[in-house]
């Protein structure tokens, strides 16, 4: 009883200190450019979050996170589009009231699947529903099959592939490779201001935090403890009589809302989407955050993003060569000697010593062991 | 669609198509011969098989480069020592690879994946500082440019037939190496039971070695096999890998049968769509028919009934 305590403890601990670091710290020391370029970092953060209960606690690898995290962004980009592109603003198109791409591509009337975003609630609503809705038929497809592993891996990459072909070939309707770009305002209020920029911070910090307790409440429950035990033995949970395939449907439509969410603040807070964020190149990096972080870690996730993506800023703006070995090396560095990444070192080298500091009596020394369990594929 | 034709255009037209699908064939089936080796027989996910056929573009790129500086006289068949040389470099480097890495992560798949992914990132880079970021493309032997008239209206390019004569070979090849040798005999041995094979006294770490050496090898070949018909960047290899792998699990991942049979049946359906849609429409639709099918049946076209 008092190890389940300390473990929460450790964990309300470590969510504080994520909460003051996101909320205090980075928006007393970064200008106004910086710290939008952390809120655009903070947006893959949710797709590692669904990762970490997709991946690392049910053992189930999607290569196609990229996918929600697009439509995610598609669904509230379409809706800024279209406030962008009111009559008055888009006067001198041979068809006004149409976003600027669709008059470029000879397209004539809104197409009927833009229609509903003129609402902003439908909107907010289809960014999580879309996704997760997507992700539904693919789980109820591929699980309830017992399709997993490996091949689970591939199809998801090749709807990844799939998405993006089919968004750059379809220009008329999805602004093609250059995604849909020059959004304006939500509601009339202007999103491209360094007071929107801060603002839209503060929701995005905050929308995280509360992703991040709801990943955790997931992981805690019952069911976050089946999904990793159908990670281990799956035949033995079917064999209990639990639905093994209903488990993974659920958790993939959840990383799929959550990596949705992103993609929507994403929009929000950098001004626009394409589908290079779709593509098999940024759901497999999405995946690399995860697994910096530590697997089964949520809060590890959150500091694999930020890790990863400060380094990028950091080498690719000196040394841009360096970078892309630099991120194959740590691919390869974290599969064969750091499996557990950040959360493993700080359970094996940190955790250790304040456990040592501030022995608290009978419970001390495993902090946040619940949370990463041993990995066994 | 089809009116506005003549007989003789029509005829000349599904010619031409055929031709194009049979041309797509091939480049399908070399892709994946390698891939339907490392993953279907060995079960690795070799997310860098992409830059293993790269890696063949560019020697074939240094070797032409070599022949035209060096011995031009022989450059007609420089084409020849490029392409051993393509499989001897791509063999050795997997082999390497498989034994810094791939062999401690063979419980792991999963973390291959990943794995195999870094390296690719590697190899591009690698690829980019050395070559440029620019594409390359090698000149043509004299023999092999042009076409062959077979009609007034068809004409059906000699690189494209080169590349099918070779796919033809290479896939004789393997199925001799897989069905012929002994070496294919201890491979099919390891894959269907390893813990057996080891006690028969096979050596199952070289068999995995080797294997997945000749699988690198023969995306060398088939890398240099396509730089006669297109040209070579750091990162087109990206381009093939999901095709690659779609092809081999949609083939039956074990079965190089089904290999064969998947590569045709997806490039011919490109082929045919692309002549009625766009090509990307085309590319849709075929790699969801794919997928769909995929979804209804997992285990792909062929299944080798093995006893677990």
């Amino acid at each position: 009883m008092s190890k389940t305590l300390f473990a929460s403890r450790g964990n309300l601990v470590g969510l504080l200190l994520l909460a003051v670091l996101l909320l205090v710290v980075f928006p007393l020391v970064f200008d106004i450019f910086r710290l939008n370029l952390v809120g655009k970092y903070l947006t893959y953060a949710f797709v590692a979050l669904g990762l970490v209960l997709c991946w690392g606690n049910a053992g189930i690898l999607s290569l196609g996170q990229g996918v929600f995290f697009g439509l995610g962004g598609y669904c509230m980009a379409m809706f800024l589009k279209l406030e962008a592109s009111s009559p008055e603003n888009t006067k001198i198109q041979s068809t006004p009231g149409i976003p600027d791409f669709m008059d470029w591509n000879q397209v004539t009337a809104l197409p009927w699947f833009w229609e509903p975003f003129h609402s902003l609630s439908f909107s907010l609503v289809a960014v999580v529903v879309v996704p997760a809705l997507f992700a539904f038929v693919i789980g109820l497809a591929m699980f309830k099959r017992r399709v997993g592993g490996v091949y689970f891996a591939i199809i998801t990459q090749a709807i990844a592939a799939i998405l993006t072909i089919l968004i750059v070939g379809q220009q008329g309707y999805t602004g093609g490779i250059n995604g849909i770009t020059d959004l304006r305002t939500l509601k009339g209020w202007d999103i491209r201001t360094d007071h929107a920029k801060l603002i839209l911070y503060f929701i995005n910090g905050g929308l995280l935090l509360g992703a991040l307790l709801l990943a955790q409440f997931v992981q805690q429950t019952k069911l976050g403890r089946l999904l990793v035990a159908m990670r281990d033995k799956e035949d033995r949970v079917r064999f209990s009589g639990y639905d093994v395939s209903s488990f993974r449907i659920f958790v993939f439509c959840f990383a799929a809302g959550l990596a949705a969410i992103g993609g929507a603040m994403f929009t929000l807070q950098v001004g626009f989407m394409s589908s290079s964020f779709i593509g098999i190149v940024p759901s497999i990096e999405m995946v690399i955050y995860c697994a910096v972080g530590g697997r089964s870690s949520l809060i590890g996730a959150v500091y694999g993003t930020l890790l990863i993506n400060f380094g990028r800023s950091l080498l690719s703006e000196s040394f841009p060569q360096l970078w892309q070995f630099a991120m194959g090396g740590l691919f390869i560095a974290i599969v064969m000697v750091f499996p557990d990444g950040l959360a493993g070192l700080y359970q094996t080298y940190a955790a250790p010593l304040i456990a040592r500091r501030f022995r608290s009596g009978r419970g001390g020394g495993r902090i946040a062991a619940a949370s990463t369990g041993s990995r066994v594929h | 669609m089809l009116m506005g034709y003549s007989f003789a255009d029509l005829g000349s037209i599904f010619a031409m198509q055929a031709f194009a699908g049979l041309s797509l064939f091939s480049v399908f089936l070399l892709m994946a011969l390698g891939l339907a080796i490392i993953f279907g027989q060995m079960g690795v996910i070799n997310m860098a098989h992409g830059e293993f056929m790269i890696l063949g573009a560019y020697v074939t790129y240094l070797c032409s480069g070599f022949f035209s500086a060096f011995l031009p006289g022989l450059y007609a068949i420089y084409f020849l020592v490029a392409m051993v040389l393509a499989f001897v470099v791509a063999g050795a480097l997997g082999m390497a690879v498989e034994w810094l890495m791939i062999r401690h992560l063979y419980r792991r798949p999963l973390d291959t994946l990943l794995a195999t992914w870094g390296l690719s990132l590697v190899l591009q880079q690698a690829y980019r500082s050395i070559f440029g970021a620019r594409e390359v493309g090698v000149e043509l032997p004299e023999w092999m440019m042009g076409s062959t008239h077979l009609s007034e209206t068809i004409d059906i390019p000699i690189n494209g037939l080169f590349v099918m004569a070779l796919t033809v070979l290479i896939t004789a090849c393997v199925f001799a190496m897989m069905f012929r040798s002994s070496w294919g005999k201890k491979v099919r041995a390891v894959v269907q039971n390893r813990t057996m094979a080891g006690a028969v006294g096979i050596d199952t770490e070289r068999v995995d070695r080797y294997t997945f050496g000749i699988g690198c090898g023969i995306a060398g070949v088939a890398g240099s096999a396509f730089t006669m018909i297109g040209s070579t960047g750091p990162t087109s290899g990206q381009l093939y890998i999901v095709d690659t792998f779609l092809v081999v699990v949609f083939g039956g991942a074990q079965s190089l049968l089904g290999t064969i049979a998947s590569a045709f049946s997806i490039s011919q359906a490109q082929s045919t769509m692309e002549f009625f849609l766009s090509g990307s429409m085309a590319k849709v639709l075929v790699l969801l028919g794919v997928v769909g099918i995929l979804m209804l049946r997992p285990q792909g076209l062929f299944v080798i009934k093995v006893r677990r």
